[in-house]
C-alpha cells in the first residue's frame, strides 16, 4: 500500500518561493494527474516527491513513512523524465534491468524481468539496441519499461509524452492508461497539456503560480470550475467568459444586451461586476444542436468564421463585442456574416466574482 | 591511361592551385623521413661524413634488437608511460571532479589548474632537480628539520627513488591535461540520466561508476592518446635531472637515442633504434583511439 501525502510543502529557490505550501493526499493505487501551465511548480513538487530537490518546508509521506530525508534510491519510485533520461551506453536489455541489477538480484531474475517489461511494451525486437538507435517512442517504451520492472510503490511522470509527435501521443496515452489497469501502482503525473489530464487522470489537481487551485475528477474540474482560471484552462475550446454587471435580477453584459442569472446560483447583490461564462458545446444553433432539458436562452447572432472538424464545426461570433465559439453539430457550410439563432443552456452556465475570479456556484 | 589524363585536364586547375602545398610537405617531411630511414641501414657516423654511403643494411636493427640496454630502455619507458598516465588519469579526474563541484571561483581554478602547463620542460626539470638534491634540496631539508629522517635522502640517485622522482615531476606538469579534457567532459555531462539513476537506486558511489565515468571515458581516452605520445618521447626532464643515470637505470628510450646519435656519433644505429620505438607510440595511439572509437559509440553525443 501506497499512499503518497503533502503537508504543506514549501520549495524555495534561494529566497524565491515557486511553491507555496502544498497539501494533497493521493490514495493507495490512483492516477493523479499534476496539471496546470509551464513554470507553475510541477516539476518541483514532482521532483520533492522523488527526492531530487529538496523540500524546504512541510512533510512528504510515501506509505507510512515520511520521506523527507530519504535519498531516492530508499523511496522505492520509479520515475519517468521528459527527455527519457536512458543510459546511453546501455543497450535496452541493460537499461531495463539496471535498477535489478543495482539492487543485487540474480541475472536469471533480471532477464526475467526484463523480458516481461519488453512484453508488455512491445520491445522484444530492440532489446540488444542502443538508445541511440531508437526512435522517441521506442526510447519512451524503454523508459516506462524502465520504471515497471522495479515494481515500485508510486510511478512519477513528468512530462512524459511532450517530445512525441501528435499520433504518438494519443496512442501512448492510452499505453499508459492501459499501464495502470495492469500494473496497479500510484501514479502522479504531471503535464501542461489539459486533454492529457482530462483523459488519464482519476483525479485532476490543477496548479498555477505554485499554488493547487482546484482539486477534483475531471468531469468535476470540467463542471464545476472553482474560478475563470479552471474555467479557461480545462477543456478545449476554453469557456467563453463575457463580462457584466448584476442588475434586476439579470447580468447586463458590458458590451449590450443582457443574459438571465443561470439557475442554481446563489444571487449576488445588486451592481456586482461578474463574468458570465458558458462552453462552446452549450451554445449552439437551434436545430444543430443537443435536445435541450433545461431553460434555454436564445441569441441571434452574425458568424465571423466557421471551422469545420468533420462531425462539427466551431462557429466563431460576437457577444456583446466579446468573441465566442459555440458548437455545431451535423454541420452545414456557413458563411461568414450569416446570421444564427444560438441555443444557451443556461442550467449549464457559470458566474464568477469579476474581482476574485471565483465561482458563484 | 585515358582515364588519367582526363582526371588531370578536368582538374588542372586544383592540382596545380595544390601542388605547392604538396611540394613543401615533401620537402619538409618525406625527404627527411627518407634520409633518416636509409641512414638506419647505413653505418653513418656523424663525425666521419663518408660514413654515409657505407651501407649495412639490416645489421644496425640486429644489433638493436640484440642490445640488453635498448630493451631495457624500452622497458623502462613502457612502465614509465603506465605509470605516468595511469597516475594522472586518477589525480586529473579527482581535480576535475573538485572543480566541477565549486560554485564559486570555478574559472579562478581552471585557470590555476593549467599553471603547470605553462612551463618549459627543462625548467621544471631544473627545479625539481633542485628540490630533490639531497644536500640543497628543500625536500630533504623539510624531510630533516621535521624529523621524519636523520641523513639526507638520495633521491636522484637511488634507482627507484630516482625514477619516481622523474614521475613527479612528469605528473606535476601534464596532470592538468586530463583535468581540463576531464572537465569538459563533466560540463557536458547530461543531468537526466544521473537523476534517473539515483531514482533507480544508485548510491553515489554507483552513480559514479555506471553513469558518470562511462560517459567521460571517451574524453579519459582523448587526454591518454595525447599523452602516451608526449610521454613516450621523453626527453628533456629525465635528462635536465638524471641524464639517464645513475649508470643507465633511469635510461629511457629517447635519452638512450640521443646519447647514441650525439654522444657516440652513430646516426645509423640511433635511427634503427628511433625506427623501433616509433612503433610503440603507433601502438598505444592505435589502442587508445580503438578504445576512444568503443567509448563513444553507443554514447550518440559526439
Ligand atoms: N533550479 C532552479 N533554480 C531556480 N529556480 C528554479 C529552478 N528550477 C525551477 N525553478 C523555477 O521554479 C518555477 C517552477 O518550475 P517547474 O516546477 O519546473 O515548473 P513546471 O510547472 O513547468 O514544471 C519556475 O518559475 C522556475 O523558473
Ligand atoms: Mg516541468
Amino acid at each position: 500500500m501506497a499512499e503518497v501525502s503533502l503537508r504543506n510543502v514549501v520549495k524555495r529557490y534561494g529566497g524565491h518561493k515557486v511553491v507555496h505550501g502544498i497539501d494533497l493526499d493521493i490514495a493507495h493505487n490512483e492516477f493523479v494527474v499534476l496539471v496546470g501551465p509551464s513554470g507553475c511548480g510541477k516539476s518541483t513538487t514532482l521532483r520533492m516527491i522523488a527526492g531530487l530537490e529538496e523540500i524546504s518546508e512541510g512533510e512528504i509521506s510515501i506509505g507510512d513513512r515520511v520521506v523527507n530525508r530519504l535519498a531516492p534510491r530508499q523511496r522505492n519510485i520509479s520515475m519517468v523524465f521528459q527527455n527519457y533520461a536512458l543510459y546511453p551506453h546501455m543497450t535496452v536489455r541493460e537499461n531495463l534491468g539496471f535498477s535489478l541489477k543495482i539492487a543485487g538480484k540474480p541475472p536469471a531474475e533480471i532477464e526475467a524481468a526484463a523480458d516481461e517489461a519488453a512484453r508488455i511494451l512491445g520491445l522484444q525486437p530492440y532489446m540488444d539496441r542502443t538508445p541511440g538507435e531508437l526512435s522517441g517512442g521506442q526510447r519512451q517504451r524503454v523508459a516506462m519499461g524502465r520504471a515497471i520492472v522495479r515494481h515500485p510503490d508510486v510511478f512519477l511522470f513528468d512530462e512524459p509524452l511532450s517530445n512525441l509527435d501528435a499520433k504518438l501521443r494519443t496512442q501512448m496515452r492510452v499505453e499508459i492508461k492501459k499501464l495502470h489497469r495492469q500494473v496497479g501502482t500510484t501514479v502522479v503525473y504531471v503535464t501542461h497539456d489539459q486533454v492529457e489530464a482530462m483523459t488519464l487522470a482519476d483525479r485532476i489537481v490543477i496548479m498555477k503560480d505554485g499554488h493547487i487551485v482546484q482539486t477534483g475528477t475531471p468531469l468535476e474540474v470540467f463542471e464545476r470550475p472553482v474560478n475563470t482560471f479552471v474555467a479557461s484552462f480545462i477543456g478545449s475550446p476554453p469557456m467563453n467568459l463575457v463580462k457584466g454587471e448584476l442588475r434586476g435580477g439579470v447580468v447586463e453584459l458590458a458590451g449590450g444586451g443582457q443574459l438571465p442569472v443561470p439557475p442554481g446560483i446563489q444571487t449576488p447583490p445588486e451592481g456586482a461586476r461578474v463574468i458570465f461564462g458558458f462552453r462552446a458545446d452549450n451554445f449552439m444553433p437551434v436545430g444543430h444542436g443537443l435536445a435541450e432539458t433545461g431553460p434555454v436562452a436564445l441569441l441571434e447572432l452574425p458568424v465571423t468564421l466557421a471551422e469545420p472538424l468533420g462531425a462539427e464545426s466551431l462557429i466563431l461570433t460576437e457577444l456583446a463585442g466579446v468573441e465566442v465559439q459555440g458548437k455545431m453539430l451535423n454541420p452545414r457550410p456557413i458563411q461568414p456574416g450569416e446570421v444564427l439563432s444560438f441555443q444557451l443552456s443556461l442550467d449549464r452556465c457559470h458566474l464568477f466574482d469579476a474581482d476574485t475570479g471565483k465561482s458563484l456556484r | 591511361m585515358s582515364r588519367l589524363r582526363r582526371f588531370l585536364r578536368d582538374n588542372a586547375v586544383p592540382l596545380a592551385l595544390l601542388s605547392p602545398a604538396v611540394l613543401v610537405i615533401l620537402l619538409v617531411v618525406l625527404l627527411p623521413l627518407l634520409f633518416s630511414l636509409y641512414t638506419s641501414f647505413s653505418n653513418y657516423r656523424l663525425i666521419r661524413p663518408e660514413s654515409l654511403w657505407d651501407v649495412v643494411w639490416f645489421r644496425n636493427y640486429l644489433r638493436v634488437l640484440g642490445d640488453g640496454d635498448f630493451w631495457a630502455a624500452l622497458g623502462r619507458t613502457v612502465l614509465f608511460l603506465t605509470l605516468v598516465l595511469n597516475l594522472e588519469m586518477l589525480l586529473g579526474l579527482g581535480l576535475a571532479l573538485m572543480v566541477n563541484r565549486l560554485t564559486f571561483g570555478q574559472r579562478t581554478m581552471r585557470t590555476i589548474m593549467m599553471f603547470p602547463m605553462m612551463f618549459s620542460p627543462i625548467l621544471v626539470g631544473f627545479q625539481f632537480k633542485y628540490m630533490f638534491n639531497d644536500t640543497i634540496g628543500v625536500v630533504n631539508n623539510a624531510l630533516q628539520s621535521l624529523g621524519l629522517t636523520s641523513h639526507a635522502i638520495p633521491f636522484l640517485v637511488d634507482r627507484w627513488l630516482a625514477f619516481a622522482s622523474i614521475a613527479i615531476a612528469e605528473i606535476w606538469m601534464s596532470t592538468s591535461i586530463f583535468a581540463i579534457l576531464i572537465l569538459a567532459g563533466l560540463f557536458a555531462m547530461p543531468r537526466d540520466p544521473v537523476e534517473a539513476a539515483r531514482v533507480d537506486g544508485c548510491t553515489n558511489w554507483q552513480v559514479f561508476r555506471h553513469i558518470t565515468l562511462p560517459f567521460l571515458m571517451p574524453f579519459i581516452y582523448i587526454a591518454m592518446t595525447i599523452r602516451s605520445l608526449d610521454v613516450a618521447r621523453a626527453y628533456d626532464i629525465v635528462d635536465v635531472m638524471t641524464g639517464g643515470g645513475p649508470a643507465g637505470r633511469t635510461e629511457l628510450l629517447w635519452t638512450l637515442i640521443a646519447r647514441t646519435a650525439y654522444d657516440d656519433s652513430r646516426m645509423g644505429q640511433a635511427n634503427a633504434m628511433a625506427y623501433v620505438s616509433i612503433l610503440l607510440s603507433i601502438f598505444f595511439t592505435w589502442y587508445f583511439f580503438r578504445k576512444l572509437m568503443a567509448a563513444r559509440k553507443h554514447l550518440g553525443v559526439f
